[in-house]
C-alpha cells in the first residue's frame, strides 16, 4: 500500500523534472537565438532537411484534404442555394484550421520522429559527449538550428499545403460540379481577411516550435528516461513518445490559439 | 585563481569521489593524481567503473561527492563557458569513437579547428589531413564514419582527439576489440605522441599487455575503489590477489557454498 503510494510519488517527481528540463531545454535554445554568433547555414540545412522530409507528403494530403473540403460544403452550400460561397469556405477552413494543424502533424511523423531518432541515437553513441568534450556546445551548434528551422519550414510548408488545398478545391468544385471558376475565385479572394492569414500563420509558427522542441528534447534527454532504455530499444521508445506527445501539444495548441485569437 | 594547494605537474586531481547510477553506488571515494608528461593507465575489469571516472573527470557527469580538478580548475560548479574553455585544452577519444555520423571522417577531424580557430580552409585541410596521416587513415578521409571499421573508428577518433595539440588525451579503451597488430600499431602511436609533443595521456583499458608497454604509472580500479596505484614494477610486484588475477589472466575462484550460490539464483535482487 505504501509502497505504491511512494511509487506515486517518485513518479509525480520525476513528472516535475521532466517539464523542468524541458522547460529549461526550450530556454537555452533561445538564449542561443538572441546572442551571437548565430550561423546562418545550419539553419538552412535543417530547413532543407525537415522540407525533403515532408513536402510532397504535404503536397499531397493539402491536395486530397481541400478535395474532401470542397466535397462536403459543396454538398452542403448547394441544398441552400449558396454554392458561390464554396471559394470562402473552403479557403477558410484550410487557411485557419486545417492547413496548420495538418501539416504539423505530418512533419511530426515525417521529420520530427526522425529528429528525435538523429539526436537520441547521438546521445547513446556518446557523439553529444563528445562535442562537449570538445568544447563545443551542443545547443549552439545543431539544437538551435534545428529549433530555428521548425519555426521557419514548418509555415512554408503550411502555405505549401493551403496551396494545394486550394487546388484540390478547385478540381472538385469547377471541374467536377460545375461551379463557376470565376465564382470560385471570387469567393476566395472576397472571403478572406487579413486576420485569417495571420491565425494561419501563427499557428504554423508555434507548432513548428512545437514540434521541433519536443521532439529534439525527448531525444536529448535520453538518458533520464526510465533506467533500462538506454540503446536502440530507448530510441524508438523515447521517438514514439515524442510522437505523441508532439501531435497532443499540437492540438492543444490549436484550441488555445484558436480561442485566443476568434 | 586557484590557490588551493595545486602543484603545476598536476593535470588531474580526484578527491574523495563518490558517484551513483540512481541508487547504484559505482565509485566509492576515488583518490587520483596525474602528473604532467606522464602516461597513466587506468585499469580493471569490464563493468569496474572506468568510463564512469573518465565520465567524471571531463566534468560529464555531476558527482555525489568529491572534487575534482582538471588543470587546475575545479570541475563542480563550473559555468558552462568556463567548462568549455578547460575542454578545449584536451583530447577525449571515446571507447565506440563517437565520431558524429552525419560528417565524413575529414570533417569530423577538422571540426575542433573549424569551431575554435579562425584558420582558413586550406590550412584546416592539411592539419587535418596530417593528423590523419598520423594514424594511417589518410584514404579515409571522405568516408563516412559508417563505412569505417571498428579499429579505424578509434583511430579517427584519436585524430580528432589530438587535432588541437591538447595538453591531456583521455583515450577511453584504445585497443579492445582491435586485432593484434592494430592494438600494437595504436600503442606505439599512443608512445610517439608523449615523446613527440610531451603530452599527459590517461588511458582507460583492460588489456594488460598495452598497459605494460605504455604506461608510466597504472591505477587499477575494483569495486568502486582504488585498489593500487603505482609504477608498472611496483603494480607487476604486488602481492594483492585481486591485481595478481588481473596480471597472471586467471579467472576469479571465489569459493562459495552450493548453499549460497543457490539462493543467489534463485533471489530476486
Ligand atoms: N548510463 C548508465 N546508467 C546506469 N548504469 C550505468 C550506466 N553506465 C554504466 N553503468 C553501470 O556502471 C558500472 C560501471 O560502468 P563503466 O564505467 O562503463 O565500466 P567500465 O568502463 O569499467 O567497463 C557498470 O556496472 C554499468 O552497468
Ligand atoms: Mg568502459
Amino acid at each position: 500500500m505504501s509502497g505504491g503510494l511512494e511509487k506515486t510519488g517518485h513518479h509525480y517527481f520525476s513528472l516535475i523534472e521532466a517539464v523542468g528540463r524541458m522547460g529549461l531545454f526550450l530556454l537555452q535554445c533561445l538564449f542561443r537565438a538572441a546572442t551571437p554568433p548565430v550561423k546562418l547555414y545550419p539553419v538552412v540545412q535543417q530547413i532543407h532537411f525537415i522540407g525533403a522530409r515532408s513536402s510532397w507528403v504535404v503536397v499531397t494530403a493539402g491536395l486530397f484534404t481541400g478535395m474532401v473540403v470542397a466535397l462536403q460544403f459543396y454538398d452542403t452550400l448547394v441544398r441552400f442555394g449558396s454554392v458561390d460561397l464554396l471559394g470562402s469556405a473552403v479557403a477558410l477552413s484550410l487557411i485557419r484550421e486545417l492547413g496548420p494543424v495538418i501539416t504539423a502533424l505530418m512533419v511530426t511523423g515525417r521529420a520530427g520522429s526522425a529528429i528525435c531518432a538523429e539526436i537520441g541515437i547521438m546521445r547513446i553513441s556518446e557523439q553529444i559527449d563528445a562535442l562537449e568534450c570538445m568544447g563545443i556546445d551542443p545547443y549552439r551548434f545543431f539544437l538551435t538550428p534545428k529549433l530555428l528551422a521548425g519555426l521557419v519550414a514548418v509555415p512554408v510548408l503550411t502555405i505549401l499545403f493551403d496551396l494545394a488545398g486550394l487546388v484540390g478545391g478547385w478540381f472538385v468544385g469547377v471541374v467536377l460540379f460545375g461551379v463557376g471558376e470565376g465564382t470560385y475565385v471570387q469567393g476566395l479572394r472576397g472571403g478572406i481577411e487579413w486576420n485569417d492569414v495571420a491565425m494561419g500563420l501563427v499557428k504554423s509558427i508555434v507548432f513548428g516550435g512545437l514540434i521541433v522542441w519536443f521532439c529534439a528534447a525527448k531525444g536529448y534527454f535520453l538518458h533520464y528516461e526510465r533506467a533500462g532504455a538506454f540503446g536502440p530499444e530507448g530510441v524508438s521508445r523515447v521517438t514514439t513518445n515524442a510522437v505523441v506527445l508532439s501531435s497532443v501539444s499540437v492540438l492543444f495548441a490549436d484550441y488555445l490559439i484558436g480561442s485566443l485569437m476568434l | 585563481m586557484n590557490a588551493h594547494r595545486h602543484s603545476s605537474d598536476t593535470v588531474v586531481e580526484v578527491e574523495h569521489l563518490v558517484t551513483h547510477y540512481g541508487e547504484r553506488k559505482i565509485l566509492d571515494g576515488i583518490n587520483l593524481r596525474i602528473r604532467q608528461g606522464e602516461i597513466m593507465a587506468i585499469m580493471g575489469g569490464s563493468g569496474a567503473g572506468k568510463s564512469t571516472l573518465l565520465r567524471h573527470i571531463l566534468g560529464l557527469s555531476p558527482p555525489t561527492r568529491g572534487a575534482i580538478r582538471l588543470l587546475g580548475r575545479e570541475m563542480t560548479g563550473l559555468r558552462s563557458k568556463e567548462l568549455y574553455a578547460i575542454r578545449r585544452k584536451i583530447g577525449v577519444a571515446f571507447q565506440g569513437g563517437a565520431l558524429l555520423t552525419s560528417m565524413t571522417v575529414g570533417e569530423n577531424v577538422a571540426l575542433p579547428l573549424r569551431e575554435h580557430t579562425r584558420l582558413d580552409r586550406s590550412t584546416i585541410r592539411i592539419m587535418t589531413r596530417l593528423k590523419l596521416e598520423m594514424v594511417n587513415l589518410s584514404r579515409a578521409e571522405n568516408l563516412m564514419p559508417a563505412q569505417l571499421s571498428g579499429g579505424m573508428l578509434k583511430r579517427a577518433a584519436l585524430a580528432r582527439a589530438i587535432i588541437m595539440d591538447p595538453a591531456v588525451l583521455f583515450f577511453d579503451e584504445p585497443s579492445s576489440g582491435l586485432d593484434p597488430i592494430s592494438a600494437v600499431e595504436l600503442d606505439e602511436m599512443i608512445l610517439r605522441l608523449k615523446q613527440a609533443m610531451n603530452m599527459t595521456i590517461v588511458v582507460v583499458t583492460h588489456e594488460l599487455q598495452s598497459v605494460l608497454t605504455i604506461a608510466d604509472r597504472i591505477t587499477i580500479l575494483g569495486g568502486g575503489r582504488i585498489i593500487m596505484t603505482g609504477t608498472v614494477d611496483e603494480v607487476r610486484n604486488s602481492r594483492d590477489e585481486y591485481i595478481r588475477l588481473l596480471l597472471d589472466r586467471k579467472p576469479r575462484t571465489d569459493t562459495e557454498s552450493g548453499e549460497s550460490y543457490l539462493r543467489r539464483l534463485t533471489d530476486g535482487p
